[in-house]
C-alpha cells in the first residue's frame, strides 16, 4: 500500500546521513567517554563535537547543555531538579503531560503549582503569568510550540517576566526544535528541552538547556556524567545523531527549507478547508509552527477518520492515546474551550523534511472523501443536518 | 480484495473473538481488529473498599495487551476504539438506577444493543468493513420463507448467549457474523492451539465486566461516590405477602428476587424475597411458594423472527440466562407490551432481566421484564 506519513509530531524518521553519522559508533568505534584510553578519547571528542552542534542551534554554550534521554526526561530534570517542597511553580493547561504530570508530582511532594488557561486560539497571556506570581514562586515553565496544534507561545514575554521577577524559566521546546530558530538568550530561559526523534534522530536521546549559575538536582544518582547534571553512561551514538540533526536543523534554516514545508502546509489545509464543510483550523489567528495543522471536522468521531485514514495509507492522529491505545479528548483542545466534541472531531496532520509535495496531494485527495464517506453514516451527522 | 468483503473483528483479548480472528483470517478475509475501550477498571479502583487491583477484566490493560498480540500474530490492523461516554450513559448508569429502583439489570444486554451492535458497527462501516465479526456463541442467517434475519441458539447449548442478543434488529443482524455458532468451547481452544494462539487456555470471564468480584453493591457506592453523589435511602419495610411489617432492610438495591440470604430475619422456615417494590422501598418476604408465578410483562420489546405478533404464539421462554426454556404463550397486549403465560408456574421471575422468547432454536424476540 503506499504510505504517507503526516504525524511527524509524533515522531520522523531518522535522515540517512544521521543514521550515517551515528553507524559508526555501534561498532566501529566504541567506547565508554568517561575512559582514559584512545576509545574513552575518541568517543568523547564524538560527544563533545555533538553537544558543540546542539550548543549552536539553541544559542548557548556548550557546557549548559546536559544530553538526556529525550523530551520527557528533559522536562523532569527541570521541573524536579529546580523545585523543592514549599515552591510556587506556573505552568499552562496545554503543556505536553511530560510537564504537566511532573507538575503535579512536585505538588503531591509540597509544592503550589498554579496552571494558566489559554485563549480560544491556544495562546497564553502573558499578563497572566505577571499575575501568578508569588513571593515563592520558583520557576515558571510554559511550552515553545504546542504539540497538538503548532500554536506558538509568547515566551520571550514571559522570559522577561521571570528575569524581573528573578525566578527559573523552563520552556517545552521539543515541538519548536528545527522548525523555528531557538536562541536561549532572546528567550530568556534558564532550561530549554529538546528531543531527537522530533527532529530526525533516533528515539532515546534528547537534550536539556541549563543556563550557566542554574543550580539543578539530577534526577538519576550515580557517575559524575554531564557535570553531574545527568549520571549515566552516554547514548553514544544517540548524541552523535543528534548533533548531526541539530547541524542539519541550522543548514535547513539557512536554506529557507522552512518556507517550502510551510507553503506545504498552507496548500493542505487551505486544500481541506476549501472541500469540507463544517471544518476549520485550531489555532487559527495564533503564530504557528509551519509544520503543523490541527483541523476540526465537525459531526464525526475523529478516532474513526484516523483509523479510515489509516487504512488507505494515511498516518495522522487525533488527541493522545490513552495507556490502552484508545483515544482521549486533547487537554490542548479542551483548554482552548473547544466542546468535547468538536476536540473529537479534530485531527492533527503534522509534516516533516522528508514530506513531499506528492504526499500532500495524496491527502488531499483522501482527506475530503473520507471525511464525507463518514458522515454520511454518522448519526451525529445526520441529527446536524436535519435540524 | 475488494472492501466490501472487508470483516470487523470485535476483539476483547479472550479465546472466543480471538479465535474467530484468527479462524476468519485463515479463511483468507480481509480483517480489521477492533477492542472497544468501554471502562477504566482503574477508575474506581481502591474506592468504597473497591479492590486496588483489577486483572483479567474486560477492558482491563492485560485483555487489550492479548488482543493485539493476537492482531499481531496473524498479521491484522488493530485498533483501540474509545467508547467509555457511551458506555457509561447507556450501560453503568442504567445499571445503578435499576438496582436502587429495585429492578436487578442485565448490563451484557444494555452493551450488546447500545455499544457492540450499535456504535461498534458505525464505526466499522466508516472504516469500511460492512460486517462485524464476534465471539458470541450463537447463529444468525437469513431465512428466504420468511424474509428475515434469524438469530438461533448454538449448536453449544451449554454456551448459549442469545439470551443477550434478544435486542438485535434486523439491521444490525445483517451485517453481524457468529463463526463460533457450530463450534464447542473445547473445540473452540482446540482450534486457538490449532492457530497458535498464546491464549489459548486463557480461562473465560465469568461476570458483568465493569464489576470486580461482582460485587455490585460495592461497585454502587463506590460509582456514586466517585461522581459525588451519595446512595439514596432506599431503606425500608420488609413485609410478608400478608402485608404484615416483620422489620427494617438496609435498601432495595441490595435484594434480588429469590433471594434468600441476608434478609436479617430469622424464622422458622426459609425466607424469600419475593417482590421489590421501587415506589414503597418494600421488600416483601415470604415462602419458596410464594416465588412462582405463570405470567409476566415485558416491555421495550424486540422481534426478531416475526415482524409482529397479531395473535398469540406459542414458544419457549428463557427468563434468565441460566434458566431452561419454558412452555409459554405470549400475546401482545399493549403498543410495546407482551404478556406471557407460562404453562408451568415459573420461580423467580425477576423485573429488570430480560424474558426472550423461542421457537425451537430459533429467538422469536424478547423484552425487558417490568
Amino acid at each position: 500500500m503506499h504510505r504517507v506519513y503526516l504525524d511527524n509530531n509524533a515522531t520522523t524518521p531518522v535522515l540517512p546521513e544521521v543514521f550515517e553519522a551515528m553507524r559508526p559508533w555501534f561498532g566501529e568505534h566504541f567506547g565508554n567517554a568517561s575512559s582514559i584510553h584512545h576509545h574513552g578519547q575518541e568517543t568523547r571528542a564524538a560527544v563533545e563535537n555533538a553537544r558543540e552542534s546542539v550548543a549552536k542551534l539553541l544559542g548557548c554554550s556548550p557546557s549548559e547543555v546536559v544530553f538526556t534521554s529525550g523530551g520527557t526526561e528533559s522536562d523532569n530534570l527541570a521541573i524536579v531538579g529546580l523545585m523543592i517542597p514549599g515552591d510556587h511553580g506556573i505552568t499552562s493547561g496545554i503543556e505536553h503531560h511530560a510537564v504537566l504530570h511532573a507538575a503535579k508530582h512536585m505538588e503531591e511532594l509540597g509544592c503550589e503549582v498554579t496552571v494558566l488557561p489559554v485563549d480560544g486560539r491556544g495562546l497564553i497571556d502573558p499578563a497572566d503569568v505577571r499575575r501568578a506570581l508569588r513571593p515563592n514562586t520558583k520557576l515558571i515553565s510554559v511550552m515553545l510550540a504546542n504539540n497538538e496544534t503548532g500554536v506558538l507561545q509568547p515566551v520571550e514575554e514571559i522570559g522577561n517576566i521571570a528575569t524581573e521577577a528573578g525566578v527559573y524559566f523552563h520552556t517545552d521546546a521539543v515541538q519548536a526544535a528545527g522548525k523555528v530558530v531557538l536562541d536561549v538568550k532572546r528567550i530568556g530561559c534558564h532550561a530549554l528541552s529538546i528531543s531527537g526523534h522530533k527532529m530526525h534522530a533516533p528515539q532515546g536521546v534528547g537534550a536539556l538547556y541549563v543556563k550557566k549559575g542554574t543550580r539543578l538536582k539530577p534526577l538519576f544518582y550515580g557517575g559524575r556524567h554531564e557535570r553531574s547534571r545527568r549520571a549515566g553512561t552516554e547514548n553514544v551514538p544517540g548524541i552523535v545523531a543528534l548533533g548531526k540533526a541539530a547541524e542539519m536543523a541550522r543548514e535547513a534554516f539557512d536554506r529557507g527549507d522552512q518556507e517550502k514545508m510551510s507553503a506545504m502546509r498552507d496548500r493542505l489545509e487551505q486544500g481541506i478547508l476549501a472541500q469540507v464543510d463544517e471544518a476549520g483550523v485550531n489555532g487559527e489567528g495564533a503564530p504557528r509552527v509551519r509544520s503543523t495543522t490541527n483541523i476540526h471536522f465537525d459531526h464525526i468521531e475523529g478516532e474513526a477518520l484516523v483509523i479510515a485514514l489509516d487504512l488507505k495509507g494515511l498516518a495522522v492522529s487525533t488527541g493522545a492515546a490513552c495507556s490502552s491505545g484508545a483515544i482521549e479528548p486533547s487537554h490542548v483542545l479542551l483548554a482552548m474551550g473547544l466542546k468535547p466534541e468538536r476536540a473529537r472531531a479534530s485531527i492533527r496532520f503534522s509534516l516533516g523534511k522528508q514530506t513531499t509535495e506528492e504526499d500532500i496531494d495524496y491527502a488531499l485527495a483522501l482527506v475530503p472523501e473520507t471525511v464525507a464517506r463518514l458522515r454520511a453514516i454518522s448519526p451525529r451527522y445526520k441529527q446536524a443536518v436535519s435540524t | 480484495m475488494t472492501e466490501s468483503n472487508t470483516i470487523a473483528v470485535a476483539m476483547s483479548g479472550g479465546v472466543d473473538s480471538s479465535t474467530v480472528a484468527a479462524m476468519l483470517r485463515a479463511d483468507g478475509h480481509n480483517l480489521i481488529g477492533l477492542t472497544m475501550q468501554l471502562w477504566n477498571q482503574r477508575r474506581l479502583a481502591g474506592r468504597e473498599g473497591m479492590p486496588e487491583s483489577v486483572q483479567g477484566r474486560c477492558c482491563s490493560l492485560d485483555d487489550v495487551y492479548d488482543a493485539r498480540r493476537v492482531a499481531q500474530q496473524i498479521g491484522i490492523p488493530y485498533y483501540v476504539v474509545n467508547h467509555e461516554e457511551r458506555f457509561e450513559r447507556d450501560v453503568v448508569r442504567p445499571f445503578v438506577e435499576e438496582y436502587l429502583s429495585g429492578r436487578t439489570p442485565i448490563p451484557c444486554s444494555l452493551c450488546n444493543n447500545h455499544l457492540k451492535f450499535d456504535q461498534l458497527l458505525i464505526v466499522a462501516q466508516q472504516i469500511g468493513a460492512d460486517r462485524v465479526a464476534t465471539g458470541h456463541y450463537a447463529r444468525v442467517n437469513f431465512d428466504q420463507v420468511r424474509g428475515r434475519w434469524l438469530l438461533k441458539r448454538p449448536a453449544d447449548h451449554s454456551k448459549d448467549q442469545t439470551y443477550f442478543l434478544f435486542g438485535l434488529t434486523q439491521e444490525q443482524l445483517s451485517r453481524t457474523l457468529f463463526p463460533l455458532g457450530d463450534m464447542t468451547k473445547p473445540e473452540v481452544r482446540e482450534l486457538a492451539r490449532k492457530h497458535g494462539l498464546a491464549l489459548a487456555e486463557k480461562p473465560d470471564s465469568q461476570e458483568i465486566c465493569f464489576v470486580p468480584g461482582g460485587d455490585y453493591k460495592r461497585f454502587i457506592d463506590a460509582y456514586l461516590a466517585e461522581q459525588g453523589e451519595s446512595l439514596p435511602d432506599t431503606s425500608g419495610e420488609l413485609v410478608t405477602t400478608n402485608g404484615e411489617v416483620i422489620g427494617e432492610h438496609s435498601g432495595i438495591h441490595n435484594f434480588t428476587v429469590g433471594q434468600r440470604k441476608g434478609l436479617g430475619v430469622a424464622t422458622g422456615s426459609p425466607l424469600y424475597v419475593i417482590q421489590i417494590s421501587g415506589a414503597q422501598k418494600q421488600v416483601t418476604v415470604g415462602g419458596d411458594e410464594h416465588l412462582y408465578s405463570r405470567t409476566l410483562r415485558t416491555r421495550r420489546v424486540n422481534l426478531i423472527s416475526v415482524d409482529d405478533l397479531r395473535e398469540p404464539m406459542r414458544v419457549a421462554v428463557k427468563i434468565r440466562h441460566r434458566h431452561e426454556p419454558a412452555s409459554a404463550t405470549i400475546e401482545r397486549t399493549g403498543e410495546d407490551e407482551i404478556l406471557v403465560t407460562f404453562d408451568q408456574p415459573q420461580r423467580a421471575i425477576t423485573p429488570g432481566q430480560a424474558a426472550v422468547f423461542y421457537e425451537g432454536d430459533v429467538v422469536v424476540g424478547g423484552g425487558w421484564i417490568a
